[in-house]
């Protein structure tokens, strides 16, 4: 026997697709353990595919397909824990929500938010956000009058800029004070859909 | 201390080895019982990944749990109940007439789990002596002596 020889019992190329469903029984197994802290999905919307992360706390960030996804991925396992896994089940609540709400069969989303990723400004600020209903729209001014801190409009922006939750905590409702539709960090394309979904724009 | 790399998300750390654990465990344990074996050696690694602290060596770490996994499994295997002589009811999977032919399957089955498994890192996934000490935890002159023993076992089985 050549020690060579041995190679021909491993398996070559097949180990990729093997080692691939091997995989996936893992994550179901690890998910009814209660391992996976970080759950991710990925969905298809009318604004283009969507990654969608939930804990046991609940939503903790949507991402849009042209974004830094990895990135995305990395804060969460930074910030939040590093067992983040493709667990599509665990996210089963949050993308039937979002789905509801594409087809204009929901108005407003009753999923938990995980606001760790979310800092104490930005908290406050997207509270307010959230307050803002379907249909309805608030100028960046307003927002900041209504977490006591007129002048802050600027500061309001940022925090809505950086919303690691964007659709389900509505950023997109917020416009500039002339009624310029202004800025989105999923891009004004985006920001122009959703608006027309809830008919608050044409 | 922490490594100088940072720990990537699990998934990606799957992703990136789930390839050379399987093909690992196919030739250490045997293609029916890959699946098994590689379940428990990453949801143990699920289990202690936030505790991680050397995160460029992942690899490795990854690696010295399949090979506990390995060895454990084929004592546990060995301490099993003999099968009664009652046929199943239904028939037993078949795995790829590949996979059961081939003497050299039985000649890995019959090395004692150290041997068999220190083989395997030596002659399929060709690592060097230190790397397998370390795999294993032990010295580098037990790894040369398993590989050694191991590979003459399977020469003279297979003369």
């Amino acid at each position: 026997m050549n020690a060579n020889d041995l190679k021909r019992l491993a398996p070559g190329a097949e180990a990729r697709p093997a080692s691939r469903l091997a995989a996936d029984s893992l994550t179901e197994r690890a998910a009814a353990e209660g391992l996976v802290d970080v759950a991710v999905a990925t969905m298809d919307s009318p604004i283009g595919e969507l990654q969608v992360a939930v804990t046991s706390k609940g939503l903790v960030s949507i991402a849009f397909e042209d974004e830094h996804r990895d990135e995305v991925l990395e804060r969460l396992t930074r910030e939040v824990s590093p067992r983040v896994l493709e667990a599509a089940a665990l996210t089963d609540e949050a993308r039937r929500e979002l789905e509801e709400y594409f087809r204009a069969e929901r108005r407003r989303f009753d999923l938990r938010i995980d606001r760790r990723l979310i800092g104490e400004f930005a908290w406050n600020v997207l509270r307010a956000t959230s307050r803002v209903g379907f249909g309805e729209l608030a100028t960046y001014g307003q927002i900041a009058q209504r977490i006591d801190r007129p002048k802050a409009a600027r500061a309001v922006g940022r925090a809505l800029g950086s919303n690691p939750i964007p659709i389900v905590i509505p950023c997109h409702r917020v416009i500039g004070a002339g009624g310029s539709l202004t800025g989105y960090a999923g891009g004004l394309p985006r920001k122009q859909t959703l608006l027309r979904l809830e008919g608050s724009i044409l | 201390m922490r490594g100088s790399t940072t720990l990537p998300p699990f998934q990606k750390f799957l992703e990136a080895n789930r390839a050379i654990v399987y093909r690992f465990l196919t030739v250490a344990v045997g293609p029916q019982e890959a699946d098994d074996v590689f379940q428990e050696t990453f949801i143990a690694a699920l289990r202690a990944y936030p505790r991680v602290r050397e995160a460029d060596k992942l690899d490795r770490w990854i690696l010295a749990i399949a090979s506990r996994k390995a060895i454990d499994h084929h004592r546990g295997a060995g301490r099993r109940p003999m099968p009664t002589d009652d046929p199943p009811e239904q028939p037993v999977h078949d795995p790829p007439v590949r996979d059961t032919d081939d003497p050299l399957w039985a000649a890995v089955r019959s090395l004692p789990p150290r041997q068999r498994v220190a083989v395997v890192h030596r002659h399929v996934l060709d690592r060097a002596y230190e790397e397998i000490a370390e795999l294993m935890g032990c010295s580098e002159q037990t790894a040369r002596a398993n590989v050694y023993q191991g590979t003459k076992r399977l020469r003279e089985l297979m003369a």
